[in-house]
């Protein structure tokens, strides 16, 4: 919950709701992108970008060099699987 | 992949060591007392046990294992008001996985679960708002908690709410904030702290100007760190180098994803949606003032505490427990008397036993301390027969 799971934000599914396909390692969700866009960075300009997601919400965005160390370091700590199955399964 | 070697690289890690034990001897206080330093974040405490980071510091430099897991310091009372709203008829109640085990008094989630209760685990708020649209002949209750990371969420989620006008959606907050928490642990005479590793991704939120009275007023420095084994050794470096150079100041050793002025959109959602309690009851560490948030009067009608009769009793936690004091850093998780016997991550007493990052969970699963020889002990002092042990 405190570490967040890195992501790619790959397509703007809705504007209005700021709401975003994003891959985390290698599996795609809507996640909400309000706390990563601003007056300078539009929807559109977010795609590409890497971003720490917590519960679903993209809270910072990240470099890739980053975004693979915290990859690599989830897995190490043994996290990386128990934060996939929860994105996986959303509610049962 | 060569930036993930980067933050593991022993040789780079060896001279953070090295330093830091040429630092030690230029503090002539670590003479007379062990150094104390906190790290917040259950974050840390899991990466300061995996990897071992206590056994390479100096004898002198102690880690104190923070309250900063959210569900670590969840108190039982309200646990048992999670169940009483769950066990409500007609409640679709929706909860992060990680609080499923956390002991009650009475029960934990999981049990009234298994009993029946409709509880659902949701990775994200959101997916409880998309239970509470798909089923609108029943009544869903997400359970927020978590400190300033979560809190943008869970505020966002209600204003979508707002926005679509959902009327079978509700919250139980038990969301709590840093600040305050970090202020009664220094006002607390048990204690004596002398510096702090900041938690990443709270200050990620709210950035590093909140924590500017640490350094001014109580004279602490604080350096906000990351995760990684190297941020942590840089970020202990940089906290012994204020003390060596009489300095107590906020520094960002996390830059790469810390802004230090945090982040105003998720800034904004959560002063519009949340106002401070008057005070909030901690597992182990008693009711702290302000260090809680509910929602707005604007928001009552998504507010769990006054959409229905929520129980709030206050239950004292088991008498064998010992987390207050582990969490407060008067005593090493493996000191408590039922760590590892009555109390283990898979039968919780406590909850830092539940959580990965909580301090009781953490030792027991990496700690380098040989457990097997503290229950031998332990149990060759017990007057009754000694029982099977899983080590
Ligand atoms: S061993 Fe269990 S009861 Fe003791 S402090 Fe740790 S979590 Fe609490």
């Amino acid at each position: 919950m405190c570490v967040g799971i890195p992501g790619q934000i790959v397509a703007i599914i809705d504007a209005d709701t700021d709401t975003a396909m994003v891959e985390i390692g290698g599996i795609r969700r809507a996640i909400n992108i309000a706390c990563v866009t601003d007056a300078h960075r539009n929807h559109e300009q977010c795609i590409g970008a890497w971003v720490l997601v917590h519960v679903g919400f993209a809270m910072s965005r990240i470099d890739e060099d980053e975004a693979m160390k915290t990859l690599e370091l989830l897995r190490e700590l043994g996290e990386m699987a128990e934060e996939m199955r929860w994105i996986q399964g959303g509610p049962q | 992949m060569k930036f993930v070697d980067e933050f593991r690289d022993p040789a780079k890690a060896r001279v953070l060591v090295d330093n830091i034990n040429t630092l030690v001897r230029r503090i002539p206080l670590c003479a007379t007392r062990p150094l104390q330093l906190m790290e917040v974040c259950g974050g840390h405490t899991h990466s300061i046990f995996k990897y071992g980071i206590e056994q390479m510091l100096p004898d002198c430099i102690e880690l104190v294992h923070g309250p900063g897991c959210p569900v670590c310091v969840l108190p039982m009372g309200r646990v048992d008001d999670c169940v009483a709203l769950a066990e409500r008829p007609n409640i679709i109640f929706t909860t992060f996985g990680d609080a499923m085990r956390v002991p009650g008094s009475r029960k934990s989630l999981l049990q009234a679960k298994a009993e029946g209760a409709d509880i659902r685990m949701v990775y994200s708020p959101m997916d409880a708002l998309r239970i509470a649209r798909d089923n609108p002949d029943r009544e869903v209750v997400f359970f927020a908690l978590g400190f300033e990371t979560t809190m943008p969420s869970t505020a966002l989620t209600i204003l979508r709410a707002e926005a679509e006008g959902v009327e079978n959606f509700a919250v139980f907050c038990n969301h709590i904030t840093i600040i305050p928490t970090i202020k009664a642990i220094l006002d607390s005479p048990e204690l004596t702290l002398d510096g702090f590793l900041g938690p990443g991704h709270v200050s990620m939120v709210i950035g590093s100007e909140p924590y500017q009275f640490i350094a001014r007023h109580y004279r602490k420095p604080l350096v906000i760190a990351g995760f990684e084994p190297l941020d942590i050794l840089q970020s202990v470096w940089m906290v012994l180098n204020q003390i060596a150079e009489g300095r107590s100041d906020v520094e960002n050793q996390y830059q790469r994803v810390v802004p230090d002025r945090g982040n105003n959109p998720a800034l904004a959602a959560v002063s519009k949606v949340f106002q401070l309690r008057a005070f909030f009851e901690w597992r182990g560490l008693g009711s702290i003032d302000h260090s809680g948030v509910r929602l707005q009067d604007g928001y009552a009608r998504f507010d769990a505490e006054r959409k229905y009769p929520v129980p709030n009793l206050k239950i004292a936690d088991p008498k064998a427990c010992q987390c207050g004091e582990v969490l407060k850093g008067a005593i090493k998780p493996w000191q408590c008397k039922v760590f590892g016997t009555a109390c283990t991550p898979e039968t919780p007493m406590g909850s830092l036993m539940v959580s990965s990052e909580g301090a009781c969970a953490a030792v027991y699963s990496y700690g380098r301390i040989d457990l097997v020889d503290v229950l031998r002990a332990r149990e060759a002092a017990k007057p009754n027969a000694p029982r099977e042990q899983q080590t």
